[in-house]
């Protein structure tokens, strides 16, 4: 295992050499919020914050992303005719990614690319970034990664791990695209590694000793679909829930999207956007049947999904990694901890 | 794996882009020309589009099976699942019968043939046709969710498949003669000897009217033959023929994993990764839209 140290002067003069070879992501401040964004030249990823308000899926999967164009001027040859676009695979790469937040990749990765279909847009996508994971020394009280099979140190989904040791950064390089990043960067000096695992070990354990959440997800693979379904407590778990879908707008690991058209006179774009299974449209067919008409319906289902449907269709752990956002960010306080500890311990 | 289930996941299947080689886009359209449209039903409401490949190579990337389904895509509007009406025997043409009811439906009904559009897939899962072979097959059908219990029959009379297939069943209902779909189909179906064929209405006053009047659970209970480990039912239809057919068929002992059905939900990706169309963990647009009641059980009741 190799580890490299940054002083904190080359960190910025290494990020201005990598413009040349990457497009950087990374978390800034845009009006009162943190969120990441394609970084301009010069401008510095702000790594002072715990985490942004929406999770940097968007780097990867943006809210809106164009797939066609089609013209509808019959005087054109191909008129009618979806085209694909050229889009910007190049290169890039995401600074300051917390643990949970690439993970969150992985978790949605089975959905993306399947065996039997391969969505090229995420693909493409992903394969083009670099991550660049950052530590996290003080997690707040709604993190509950661990529980959920991921940790502020966690590497799965990571390129690189950052460290921050105060007087400097200690970088762990965990893939070969991580280590071309580095080079790019020209940040090369190479530390003892025995040392460096030591101490990263140690900011490790003190770091997880901080999440004091306790979620059990043990039981959820052996309870029966139906049951769950079934269970006396969605009532009382949607009751206060005002299917704002913010929780899936923030959240990592939600991939849901619709599919729209928009013209402008005779040219036209067929895109897609993200989508919330927390509204009624979202299942409402043309002939006004809808099998999810109330609340309670949709928000357990977006429960059931990520707790029970990910969990038995993929056999990959629970669709959260447990960065607390939906809980955070929820107006009315519900909390996803709350509902997979009942889901978990139902039926005894 | 069979021939066809190859070529499904061949055309999807998407090669690295960093070889250079072109990637496969499973949600680009194959171009097609509405070669003719043909107005259904006496309330206009039903009309069955022939689509015509733009590319003739692409009608070979698209092979199908009876109950699939595709995506029709019209630019500036959007796309819709819409079962597959053609049968696989039938070369040349794909068809489609389209109830009107919203934006893309509206559209569709007011383009006319020459019109250039689109379409994907074929997309979900067929009638089990190599479990069926050498056994007695049940259609039950209502309402416009006759489309692909076309394709199935088309496809089981061919010359070459009939012989595959024990007895042939088919009871179909509509509210009126004149919202029967293929008419003239019907019809000589109906003079068939190879196959039992029960046309019924709800009600007519149609003095010539020569088939059946009743609901459709009611004929199945007269005509369907018992069930045994050799007869399957095909069942689709409105939701209030399925809820009453299903006590109709216990009572005639059909078993739950010989009754099969096509379900529908709101769809766009139509390929399992948009998270639209789910019912507990399945995906209606891939791991169905074919299910045996037997499965639809173990899944929660929400469609
Ligand atoms: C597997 C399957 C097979 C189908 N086969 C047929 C058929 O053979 N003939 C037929 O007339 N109809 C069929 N339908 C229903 C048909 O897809 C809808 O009526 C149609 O999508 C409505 O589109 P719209 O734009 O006119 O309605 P709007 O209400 O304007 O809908 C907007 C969009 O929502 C989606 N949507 C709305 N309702 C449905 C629905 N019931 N199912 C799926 N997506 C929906 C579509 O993307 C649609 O463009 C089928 C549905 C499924 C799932
Ligand atoms: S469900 Fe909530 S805690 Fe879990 S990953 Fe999504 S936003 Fe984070
Ligand atoms: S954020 Fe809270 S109130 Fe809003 S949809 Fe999610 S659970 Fe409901
Ligand atoms: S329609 Fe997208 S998942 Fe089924």
């Amino acid at each position: 295992m190799k580890f490299i140290k940054i002083d904190k002067e080359s960190w910025a003069k290494g990020l201005e050499r990598l413009d040349d070879s990457f497009r950087l992501f990374g978390p800034v401040k845009q009006d009162k919020f943190h969120n990441f964004k394609e970084l301009d030249k010069g401008e510095l990823p702000d790594l002072s914050l715990l985490n942004t308000r929406l999770s940097p899926k968007s780097v990867v999967y943006p809210q809106s992303e164009v797939m066609f164009e089609y013209t509808l001027d019959e005087n054109k040859e191909d008129h009618h005719i979806l085209k694909e676009i050229d889009k910007d695979y190049s290169p890039r790469a995401v600074i300051g990614i917390r643990p949970c937040d690439a993970k969150a990749f992985l978790v949605v990765k089975p959905n993306f690319d399947a065996p039997e279909y391969k969505d090229p847009y995420w693909i493409k996508s992903y394969e083009a970034t670099t991550f660049v994971g950052y530590a996290c020394d003080t997690p707040c009280s709604t993190c509950f990664c661990t529980p959920a099979g991921c940790g502020p140190f966690h590497e799965e989904g990571l390129d690189l791990l950052l460290v921050d040791t105060n007087d400097h950064y200690l970088i762990k390089v965990i893939t070969e695209k991580g280590e071309n990043f580095l080079s790019a960067a020209g940040w090369g000096a190479e530390v003892d590694a025995d040392a460096a695992s030591d101490q990263i070990e140690t900011m490790r354990h003190t770091a997880e000793a901080k999440i004091t959440s306790r979620v059990s997800t043990d039981e959820l693979k052996d309870k029966n679909i139906t049951d769950l379904f079934e269970a006396s407590f969605w009532e009382e778990a949607a009751f206060a829930c005002i299917n704002c879908g913010t929780c899936t707008y923030a959240c990592p690991t939600c991939w849901c999207f619709d599919i729209q058209d928009e013209t402008y006179g005779y040219y036209g774009i067929r895109m897609r956007n993200w989508d919330s299974c927390m509204y009624p449209l979202f299942t409402l067919h043309g002939s006004g049947h809808n099998p999810r008409d109330t609340k309670i319906q949709r928000v357990r289902q977006r429960f059931m999904h990520k707790l029970k449907y990910y969990v038995d269709k993929y056999e990959n752990g629970i669709q959260c990694v447990g960065c607390g956002r939906c809980i955070r960010l929820c107006p009315v306080n519900i909390d996803i901890r709350r509902v997979c500890e009942l889901m978990n311990s139902y039926g005894g | 794996m069979e021939v066809d289930d190859f070529i499904l996941i061949e055309q999807s299947s998407m090669v690295n882009s960093k070889r250079g080689i072109k990637v496969q886009n499973p949600y680009l359209p194959y171009p097609v020309r509405i070669d003719e449209i043909i107005t259904e039903t006496e309330d206009k409401n039903l009309k069955t589009f022939k689509l015509v490949f733009i590319n003739p190579d692409d009608e070979e990337k698209f092979a199908y099976k009876a109950g699939q389904f595709a995506e029709l895509s019209v630019a500036g509007k959007g796309e819709i699942p819409i079962g597959i009406a053609s049968s696989p025997t039938e070369k040349g043409f794909l068809m489609f019968t389209v109830n009107k009811v919203g934006l893309v439906t509206s559209y569709l009904h007011a383009m006319k043939a020459g019109d250039i559009m689109g379409i994907r897939g074929p997309m979900g899962n067929w009638y089990p046709w190599d479990i069926m072979e050498g056994k007695n097959v049940v259609i039950i059908g209502g309402g416009f969710a006759f489309t692909t219990l076309r394709s199935s029959i088309v496809y089981m009379l061919d010359p070459a498949n009939r012989p595959k297939f024990n007895e042939l069943h088919v009871i179909y209902g509509a509210r009126t003669p004149g919202m029967l779909l293929y008419k003239d189909e019907l019809a000589e179906w109906e003079k068939r000897d190879d196959m039992n064929m029960h046309i019924t209405v709800d009600a007519t006053d149609d003095p010539d009217w020569k088939y059946n009047i009743g609901f459709v659970p009611t004929i199945t209970d007269q005509e369907a033959p018992p069930g045994d480990a050799d007869t399957y039912a095909i069942v689709c239809g409105p939701p209030i023929m399925i809820k009453f057919t299903q006590p109709v068929l216990d009572k005639l002992n059909y078993s739950n994993d010989h009754i099969i059905m096509s379900l529908e939900m709101r769809m766009k990706c139509g390929i399992g990764i948009c998270g639209r169309c789910n019912i507990g963990k399945e995906f209606v647009c891939k791991d169905g839209p074919v299910f045996t009641l037997d499965q639809l059980n173990m899944m929660p009741k929400e469609y």
